[in-house]
């Protein structure tokens, strides 16, 4: 095999610049040209067609529940870890409740802890990538500063802390702080405070090469205020490494969500996750062993098909990387 | 050279120092308190009791008070007892150092030995089938929950085939053959979860150096292949690895948390666990304290690693 010094032929900016030369080649719009690229990529489409069903899925557990004419919160003392059946397509827990029915109920919330927190995150990544990159100096070496302590912290051990703290010994009554839905927005926002640096550190190298350029000039000439400047003029162009991380990032929060669940920290039941489905599984590995094995094989889907799509995002929108 | 790394030491002290108050604040807000704790040991204690026992141990004055004298004690080397254990923390937490030593050591030197090589040949042909064949590998090691992976090879291994031990330690006075299919599913648990993202770190920083002017320089030379990627390429692709892989201790740390607790490893992270879940307060802040300082030296180790490696740097 003859070696080259670069892996040229096949890559996608080739193919473009072929494409441009053709002179029959009808123009194309970049959103054309971006989704061309994207389609190039066979592991993203099919992670993202399988986040869209699992998605549907999770958002159809109501219709399944009605579907079987189960109840999927119901406890059943006498179908405990029954194998899958008729009434139960996938068995039953050690509380004798419909399996599917609990990993598409722990779908929606880990789905949408992942999806949300990763949101929290970008947005607070973005506001400080660009007031680093925008602002300059002091501003910005003092929240690089923060953002590398948080990046330098051991976090797992650190979010069991933050996790573990008990609200009501911040004025938050009783019924409140142990409550399952306290429980999720708790998770959400540990997750964000945690999880923006990424975000801010690519937003900020962004924004310092944006803010050079002549159109950058231009709006301050046009006695453009700062605002106008970083929201109009900067922040559409650095949104591409915005998109790649935050995708990355969803893959990440449904694991660190998925870990902390597990631990007993995160998500609360009766409210399941598939996180907190697996808090008993290491007991029940020797009579139930699928109990132990869905919750964590849709974590892995979930999380797997995040990074390829984020990874393919990354190609197509930054085809250099 | 020298005030740079003097600079970077006493910076990591004073974030040290921060956090020791934050942590000391944020156990502190933990449910129940040590007093708490004795009472449910003892119902025929009366709230006055309490009363009393809080001002004789001092938890009625304020936070930054307790600290400061916690803080005085613990220079002196005194950091209290361990509730769980009931032995002064160091004694508890020395030990259980030297096995998460010996765990996050072998696993990472084992994740190396699989990393570099894996990711080196899928840099090499990139988009061929070697190619694909890794970067699925190393999607599935960084995409799988790690406390799932150890339940899986659980199944596998010691449900199934009864191969190896589903967890804990060696019991006294076990051979060295005993004492190693303890550490087996430990290892290959944090192994896994490790590697991927190394292999991601090497393919990436390998395809850039391939890229530089110098390469192309060797390959119009006429050198070989070989010659090309093991004497230019690997050794500037290590640079940012290198760095990588130094920034990312607190990374490999929560996986030993996790794998510790799921085999009931005698180790720090599980330690740090239980203290917090069991309300040791002692020794819950001695352990996360020790976590932090050890992952700040290892980020000045990253930078030092970078000057080392690449004499183009200079730090002032």
């Amino acid at each position: 095999m003859t070696a080259r010094p670069t892996g040229g032929a096949g890559r996608p900016e080739f193919e473009l610049a072929a494409a441009a030369a053709t002179p029959l080649a009808p123009p194309r719009s970049l959103s054309a040209i971006l989704w061309h690229r994207f389609l190039e990529h066979r592991l993203a489409l099919l992670s993202l067609f399988v986040l869209v069903a699992l998605a549907m899925l999770a958002l159809a557990a109501p219709l399944f529940e009605s579907a079987l004419g189960l109840d999927a919160e119901a406890v059943d003392l006498f179908a405990l870890k029954q194998p899958p059946s008729a009434a139960h397509p996938l068995g039953t827990d050690e509380l004798g409740r419909d399996l599917l029915l609990r990993l598409l109920y722990g779908g929606r919330v880990s789905l949408l802890v992942g999806i949300t927190a990763a949101l929290c995150a970008a947005v607070i990544g973005t506001a400080v990538g660009l007031t680093a990159g925008y602002l300059g100096g002091t501003a910005d070496a003092l929240l690089m500063r923060v953002a590398d302590g948080v990046i330098a912290l051991p976090l797992l051990p650190l979010l069991i802390v933050l996790a573990a703290v008990d609200l009501t010994k911040l004025g938050l009554p009783e019924s409140l702080a142990t409550s399952s839905e306290v429980s999720f927005y708790r998770i959400v926002v540990l997750i964000a405070l945690v999880g923006w640096t990424t975000v801010a550190r690519l937003v900020r190298g962004a924004t310092l090469s944006m803010k050079t350029r002549e159109f950058v000039r231009a709006a301050e000439a046009l006695g453009a205020g700062h605002a106008r400047i970083v929201l109009v003029h900067i922040l559409p162009n650095v949104v591409s490494p915005i998109i790649v991380a935050t995708t990355l990032s969803v893959g990440n929060v449904i694991l660190l969500e998925s870990v902390l669940s597990f631990l007993g920290l995160g998500i609360q039941p009766p409210l399941p996750s598939w996180g907190n489905m697996l808090t008993n599984a290491q007991e029940l590995i020797w009579d139930a062993p699928a109990l132990a094995v869905y919750p964590g094989m849709l974590i892995f889907i979930t999380v797997i098909a995040f990074n390829f799509l984020g990874d393919g995002l990354q190609d197509t929108l930054d085809p250099r990387a | 050279m020298t005030r740079y790394i003097v600079q970077r030491l006493v910076e990591s002290l004073v974030v040290l120092l921060i956090m020791s108050f934050v942590i000391y604040a944020l156990i502190g807000l933990m449910p129940g308190d040590p007093i708490d704790l004795m009472i449910s040991g003892n119902p025929k204690l009366t709230p006055e009791d309490a009363a009393r026992l809080r001002e004789l141990y001092g938890l009625d004055r304020p936070i930054g008070e307790r600290y400061l004298e916690w803080l005085s004690a613990a220079l002196t080397g005194d950091f209290g007892y361990s509730r769980l254990h009931a032995r002064p923390v160091l004694e508890v937490l020395l030990p259980r150092l030297g096995n998460t030593v010996l765990l996050m050591g072998a696993s990472f030197l084992l994740a190396l030995a699989l990393a570099l090589p894996a990711g080196l040949i899928a840099a090499v042909r990139p988009r061929g089938a070697v190619d694909s064949a890794i970067n699925l590998f190393a999607f599935a090691g960084i995409s799988v929950p790690p406390f799932w992976l150890a339940i899986l090879l659980i199944i596998l291994f010691a449900v199934t085939l009864g191969w190896l031990p589903a967890g804990g330690m060696p019991p006294a006075g076990a051979t060295p053959a005993e004492q190693a299919a303890y550490l087996v599913l430990p290892l290959a648990t944090l192994t896994l979860a490790t590697a991927g993202g190394i292999i991601r770190f090497v393919r990436a920083a390998t395809i850039e150096a391939l890229r530089q002017d110098y390469v192309r320089t060797a390959w119009a030379k006429g050198l070989s292949e070989r010659q090309v990627v093991l004497r230019h390429v690997v050794r500037n692709a290590m640079i940012p690895v290198a760095t990588i892989l130094a920034l990312n201790f607190g990374t490999l740390f929560s996986g030993a948390l996790i794998t510790e607790t799921m085999f009931g490893y005698l180790g720090m992270g599980k330690m740090i666990y239980d203290a917090i879940l069991g309300n040791d307060f002692n020794l819950a802040l001695v352990g996360l304290l020790l976590a932090t300082l050890t992952t700040l030296l290892a980020n000045l180790a990253a930078d030092l690693c970078y000057l080392w490696l690449d004499p183009r740097i200079t730090y002032r």
